[in-house]
């Protein structure tokens, strides 16, 4: 087994094997791994009923000369290389050149009920039901924001879901222009046309949001706020996501600078995708939410620059800023209704992993400070739900990445010299 | 038909397609994966390796994420809820 690439690549959705692909192409050794069984990152994800489409087949087909690492969870640095957790246990690997395609989660909001089984994130359900998750004959309502909603409603129906409806918090005249504004993206209008058609019968609700849910110990109905007031719906499962957060908690360890415009971070990178640190490089949605193609030209830019390759990197600089715009179109139509912010009451739990309620909050100003004193953070997830739901709703920034950045093993941590000793056995 | 794999989930057995994962087939069995610290059940949210909410008992050991393991043939798990 090796243990040192000239390049390696984190994350193996469409970004890193695009990357991994590129780099490998000009004869380095390469490295591509994953946390996940398999290659595919989020939107290529295996799916246990249905074929992927023919372009994620392709792509995977074509990582000849690329170590693919399944189940390697990244959960600290060091001087030497990178600490690896695997199921055979832990593992050093150094590199030449590291690439970053980390990706992005979904930003999942509380609000009452949204801890019993049978809610999920609107992703979060499309993952569960391609790797087998139980949703033929199922009553299932989606909410939350975005294209992504449309997509799990795709996959969800394909499984034999009883998919009641979809509420988009966005106004019906913000979805209008969106849609009016992807005509600048003919690939993109053809697709969610196609979409729409595939999903005619499931109604599709503007202005609309998920309040509460209820149920005796697992879900049993909804409370949906529409522009007509609030309608009751019975069901088995409720999948809910506000859009997609960049996963920057590897980058932030590494010491790479971020970008803090906006209210969640994401990878700080030049025009040739150098992070702010030597030989570490980041491509696709953790440097912002971009969608597939962007993810895939960024990767293709970042393997040639990982490899040395510098004038094949620039040559596709334009196809991306003209993708990078579609992100930008989408933030702005998709903004959050501030009404969102109110969901979660006093009583509301906010830290899952902890169980702190939102009103245990009050009067903290720093992430900090409210985890030593109420633990919130404190738990296995550290913070990316409730950090990252607290930084949305405007309480406070997430605090910091701190090793290790997944709960690992002790075995595994044995040796690191940069753990602090309040982390040590977090999620054991 | 695809190849299916076998297993128990607190000791009953479910069988789920080759490739499915441990959250999948425990699916079929609880929706109760979990106990949160005040002892209120609790099921997979992320479904992609974030939250942890997934965390059940596979062979032996402890806080393995459901969503992020392969089901495979003769593999025991427990819930805890
Ligand atoms: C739940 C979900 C569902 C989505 N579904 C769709 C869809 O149906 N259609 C669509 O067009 N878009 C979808 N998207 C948007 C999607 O994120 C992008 O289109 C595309 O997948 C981005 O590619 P990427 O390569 O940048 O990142 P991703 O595809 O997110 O891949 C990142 C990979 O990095 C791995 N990783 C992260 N951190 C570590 C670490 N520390 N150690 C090891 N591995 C790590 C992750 O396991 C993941 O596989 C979805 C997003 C999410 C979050
Ligand atoms: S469901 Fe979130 S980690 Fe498994």
């Amino acid at each position: 087994m090796r243990d040192h690439y000239d390049v390696l690549v984190i994350g193996a959705g469409p970004a890193g094997i695009s990357a991994a692909q590129t780099a490998a192409a000009h004869g380095v050794s390469v490295g591509l791994l994953d946390a996940q069984p398999r290659p595919g990152g989020q939107v290529w994800r295996h799916d246990v009923q249905h074929p992927l489409p023919r372009s994620a087949r392709t792509a995977m087909d074509h990582l000849r000369g690329v170590d693919f690492l399944a189940q390697h969870s990244v959960v600290a640095t060091e001087s030497a290389g990178l600490r690896l957790e695997t199921p055979q246990g832990a593992r050093l690997l150094s590199y030449g050149a590291l690439v970053l395609a980390t990706g992005a989660r979904e930003l999942l909001l509380p609000f009452p009920g949204w801890t019993l089984p049978g809610v999920t994130g609107a992703g979060g359900l499309q993952a569960l039901a391609k790797q087998g998750w139980p949703v033929a004959g199922k009553r299932v309502v989606i909410g939350g924001s975005g294209p992504l909603l449309l997509a799990a409603a795709d996959t969800l129906r394909k499984h034999g879901a009883r998919v009641f409806g979809i509420y988009e918090q966005a106004s019906a005249s913000t979805v209008r222009s969106f849609a009016w504004q992807l005509r600048h993206w003919p690939a993109r209008a053809w697709q969610a046309a196609g979409l729409r058609l595939r999903l005619a019968g499931i109604p599709y609700r503007l202005g609309s949001f998920v309040r509460k849910a209820h149920g005796d110990g697992s879900l049993q109905r909804v409370d949906i706020d529409t522009p007509h007031g609030v309608q009751t719906v019975e069901c088995d499962l409720l999948a809910v996501g506000y859009g997609l957060v960049p996963n920057t908690e590897l980058a932030s360890l590494l010491g790479c600078a971020l970008d803090h415009t906006d209210t969640h971070p994401r990878v700080r990178v030049d025009a040739l995708f150098r992070t702010s640190v030597a030989n570490v490089y980041a491509a696709g949605e953790s440097c912002g939410i971009g969608g597939l193609s962007v993810a895939r030209i960024e990767g293709a830019i970042a393997g040639h620059m990982a490899a040395g390759h510098i004038d094949d990197a620039g040559a596709l600089l334009m196809q991306r800023d003209s993708e990078r715009r579609f992100g930008a179109l989408l933030a702005k139509h998709f903004a959050l209704d501030p009404r969102l912010h109110r969901l979660a009451d006093d009583l509301t739990l906010v830290c899952r992993c902890e169980d702190v309620r939102m009103g245990e909050l009050t009067g903290f100003t720093d992430a900090r400070a409210a985890k030593l004193i109420t633990r919130c953070g404190m738990g296995a997830c550290q913070g990316r739900i409730c950090g990252t739901a607290l930084a949305e709703l405007g309480r406070f920034p997430r605090g910091g990445a701190r090793p290790p950045i997944f709960p690992a093993r002790l075995a595994t941590l044995a040796g690191l010299a940069n753990l602090p000793s309040d982390d040590a056995q977090r999620g054991s | 038909m695809s190849p299916r794999v076998r297993l128990t989930v607190n000791g009953h057995p479910v069988d789920v397609p080759a490739g499915a994962s441990v959250a999948a087939a425990v699916a079929h069995v609880t929706l109760r994966f979990r106990r949160s610290v005040n002892d209120a059940p609790r099921a997979p949210l992320c479904g992609m390796g974030v939250c942890f909410e997934c965390r059940v008992q596979v062979d032996g050991i402890t806080h393995v994420r459901a969503c992020m393991t392969p089901a495979s043939e003769g593999m025991q798990v427990i819930t805890d809820a």
